[in-house]
């Protein structure tokens, strides 16, 4: 049982990295690599957060997020896609601002906890056959509902990436934007879709720290899991489901520290806390190491497309 | 006559800042017309073809298909009006299938699956003789299929007016042939095909009429049947040009540097060179035919220490020197100047002028800490003079002189360093006919010399004039080495596309075998 506590609390702690990733993914097929996850997932924290704590209707606090984290993908991709700035810079600056929008808009809300009846509607609910899997039922199907919706998306994109024309075609754009010019896809449109709705999906990962997780509003709320999720979609090789599997991997090493202390290992707190990121760093070398060609980032990422240039 | 004009281009005119691309250029073409497109390098061929594909859109001047003014503002908007283009440098996803290229962007439907995709495809195939591998990925293609792939994909989107921008650029003759007979077929299926090639004899054998640019404007256009190839290459230069390339018979050769048995593995980890063995010799120019990616790459850079031997040993005058740093094989006389696709080629650096680049392969043989540019600057000159490189000024950057000109400051570099071995790839490509040519002197010159050159081209006509001996690679593995003067074109084909030459000259290759069926 001890195991299945652990796990569960793994997929708790990987679910915002998981919306992160999917988030990082969706902007990354394009061919944008977008360093502002972080910033975005703040946004969509204190947005969230601000929605939920004032209406109490979960759906209005998600929504609040999404939309809130998609304007920060907005910024972005106005200046990566037409004004072609270079990715990486924008990244960067849009974590600063997010980090800043979030702190200002929170300043009155720090130490305020969302109430009793909006976590009851973020609580547990066990899905009935799903859950009687040894080990991993309990673990994974007995869960908040904004954790399913990180499942189903995690499917929906697999699916549209794989089997959709216009999963294909933003494929294409990724990987060759004037190839994809060429065949008559239209490169900028496809590419603020993508950008805009992977901010969204940033944006619910952070809503997941501030509404679900802690449940409170506390500056920084992500901590740096913003950096993780960048890592995670390569660990992921820019796949949906395995995002899921790399979310609660990395879930589970956030949450080690607690569990060793509880345990009553005496291990250094300082240690343990910098587990998930040391392991960050080995991901990213083995995949540096790793050339797999089915496994490798898109080709045209972090590069702007430019019809007309000779 | 009207209705069957297909497209009609009036009057255009397209600058690239400062650089005038086009300047009120006519065309017309008709239904059933092969169409091609001749002129020299930044005569603005390929840059008139891409305002018909919506990829540039003109300054000025109008565009009309079937009669129609268009204003083309993204290639969607070209490709809805039926017009394919199979550009120079194919437009494709390494990493996807075949099918997937094709039907990407093409609309239709939600799912990418169904049979009825598959069968349309197939029919296409049918009617036009092509054939595909849908579930294979490009990056596994050869480039014959791949521009199999390229057309069936315009093709696939119902296109009636095809451009092919240089399409035989890298093709086996006998793929050539093949992609004749799929053009004329689309000529008697009532399409439009706009040609873009260098290769004269392309256009006499395929071509119903042709333009003329130079430098971005109208020189003329005429029927192929009332012209010949000194017409058209007088018109395309603007004065008369001799043709004619010169195998100067020399003496005195002796060996001089032994490739023995040599394996190297590429960035991937797969064999690019299997057991490679020939000698080069003074005073001769051995020539290198091989279908892209073949492992010539990889053979020049070996020979000058870029790549690690697996197995194998070279031996320059008598001397193993195998494992050596590039600098140390440099030293002893062996010079390189390769012309990769980016043509700012290897070794040169785009943004320093040319007496910098001079100095790159000198500085560390100058004394004390501060670099000497004194003597190069009077080298540079010299350079500048004897090769007719147009530029402004020997301190102009690199990369803003025209891609010819980019080829003689590197070739020229490497001369003026008297190399005992040259090892040379693609050193025209690209380049015009008046460049081209003074290119195939400088070699020549060399070789006069003395200097043992390795040269691998494209051009089987030229690597057959040119060349002593002509060695044929295929997947890395020498199909064979033979003398320029007793083997035909056609045979060089078929050792590229992997017969060896026992196979070729014993059975009649592939042509005998059909012959007598």
């Amino acid at each position: 049982m001890e195991i299945s506590l652990f796990l569960s609390a793994a997929v708790i702690a990987g679910t915002p990295l998981l919306f992160a990733t999917l988030g990082g993914i969706m902007n990354e097929k394009v061919g944008n690599l977008n360093l502002g996850v972080e910033g975005m997932m703040l946004m969509g924290a204190i947005a969230g957060f601000t929605v939920g704590f004032q209406t109490n209707n979960p759906v209005l606090a998600l929504i609040g997020a999404g939309v809130v984290g998609a304007i920060g993908a907005f910024i972005y991709a106005v200046l990566t896609v037409s004004l072609r700035a270079n990715q990486v810079v924008t990244g960067l600056a849009l974590t600063i601002f997010g980090t800043g929008f979030s702190a200002f808009l929170g300043q009155n809300m720090v130490g305020k906890i969302i109430s009793d009846g909006m976590k009851a509607k973020f609580a547990p609910v066990r899905i009935p056959l799903l859950s009687q899997i040894p080990i991993i039922g309990e673990p994974l199907f007995n869960q908040s509902p904004f954790v399913y919706l990180g499942y189903i998306s995690a499917i929906l994109l697999l699916l549209y990436f794989t089997y959709t024309s216009f999963g294909l075609n933003a494929r294409m754009v990724g990987e060759n934007p004037a190839a994809a010019d060429a065949a008559g896809i239209n490169v900028e449109l496809y590419k603020y879709i993508h950008i805009l709705i992977g901010g969204a999906f940033c944006g619910l990962g952070g809503a997941f720290l501030s509404l679900v997780y802690v449940p409170a509003w506390q500056e920084g709320i992500t901590a740096g899991r913003g950096w993780i999720a960048v890592a995670l979609v390569i660990f992921a090789g820019w796949n949906p489901l395995k995002a899921v599997i790399g979310g609660i991997l990395f879930g589970g090493l956030d949450i080690l520290g607690f569990r060793l202390q509880g345990a009553g290992l005496n291990v250094n707190q300082f240690f343990l806390d910098m587990v998930p990121y040391v392991v960050t760093i080995v991901v990213l070398v083995a995949a540096g190491v790793k050339k797999n060609s089915l496994n490798a980032p898109p080709k045209g990422l972090g590069n702007a497309y430019f019809r007309e240039e000779r | 006559m009207r209705e069957s004009v297909m497209v009609e281009l009036k009057q255009i005119t397209k600058t690239f800042g400062t650089v005038l691309a086009n300047e009120n250029v006519d065309l017309v073409v008709q239904k059933g017309e092969i169409h091609a497109l001749l002129g020299e390098n930044g005569a603005g061929k390929s840059t008139l073809v891409n305002m018909l594909s919506g990829i540039y859109s003109p300054d000025s001047g109008s565009i009309f298909i079937r009669g129609k003014q268009m204003n083309f503002s993204s290639p969607k908007a070209s490709i809805a009006c039926g017009i394919g283009m199979v550009h120079q440098h194919f437009k494709l996803v390494d990493r996807l299938t075949a099918k997937e290229n094709i039907i990407a962007g093409s609309g239709g439907s939600l799912f990418v699956s169904g049979k009825e995709i598959d069968n349309k495809i197939m029919k296409l195939c049918e009617k036009y003789d092509l054939t595909v591998e849908l579930s294979k990925r490009v990056q596994d293609m050869s480039v014959g299929e791949k521009q199999m792939l390229e057309i069936i994909k315009v093709l696939y989107r119902g296109a009636d007016i095809l451009i092919l921008d240089e399409p035989t650029a890298v093709l086996t003759p006998q793929e050539v042939e093949r992609l004749f007979n799929i053009v004329g077929r689309m000529k008697k299926e009532g399409c439009a095909v706009i040609i873009i090639t260098h290769k004269l004899g392309e256009v006499m054998t395929l071509c119903d009429k042709v333009t003329v640019l130079r430098r971005g404007k109208n020189v003329k256009t005429l029927e192929i049947r009332n012209t010949n190839p000194k017409v058209l290459t007088e018109l395309m230069v603007g004065g008369s040009v001799d043709l004619e390339i010169q195998r100067i018979q020399t003496e005195n050769k002796h060996p001089i540097y032994e490739i023995k048995n040599i394996t190297v593995m590429n960035s991937e980890g797969v064999k690019a060179l299997d057991d490679v063995s020939f000698t080069m010799y003074t005073s001769e120019i051995l020539g290198v035919a091989a279908v892209a990616g073949s492992g010539q790459k990889e053979l020049c850079e070996a020979l000058f220490g870029l790549l690690k031997l697996k197995e194998g040993e070279l031996v320059f005058k008598g001397e193993n020197i195998s494992g050596k740093t590039p600098r140390e094989i440099y030293k002893k006389g062996i010079s390189m100047s390769s012309v990769p696709e980016d043509r700012l080629g290897m070794g040169l650096v785009g943004s320093m002028d040319i007496v910098d680049n001079l100095l790159l392969k000198e500085y560390y043989t100058q004394k004390g800490l501060f670099v000497n540019r004194k003597s190069l600057k009077a080298k540079a000159k010299e350079l500048v003079e004897r090769l007719q490189v147009s530029t402004p000024g020997i301190h102009h950057p690199v990369r803003q002189l025209s891609g010819g000109n980019i080829q003689k400051v590197l070739l020229g570099r490497e001369i003026y360093l008297d190399p005992d071995v040259l090892i040379t790839s693609y050193p025209v490509r690209g380049l015009d006919i008046g460049a081209t040519y003074q290119i195939y002197d400088l070699l020549n010159e060399q070789k006069q010399k003395g200097v043992a050159v390795l040269f691998v081209g494209e051009d089987l006509d030229v690597l057959l004039n040119l060349s002593d001996r002509i060695m044929v690679l295929c997947d890395g593995r020498i199909m064979g080495i033979v003398d320029a003067k007793d083997v035909t074109k056609e045979e060089i084909g078929m050792m590229m596309a992997g017969q060896t030459l026992e196979m070729v000259k014993n059975q009649g290759g592939i042509y005998g075998e059909s012959k007598s069926s």
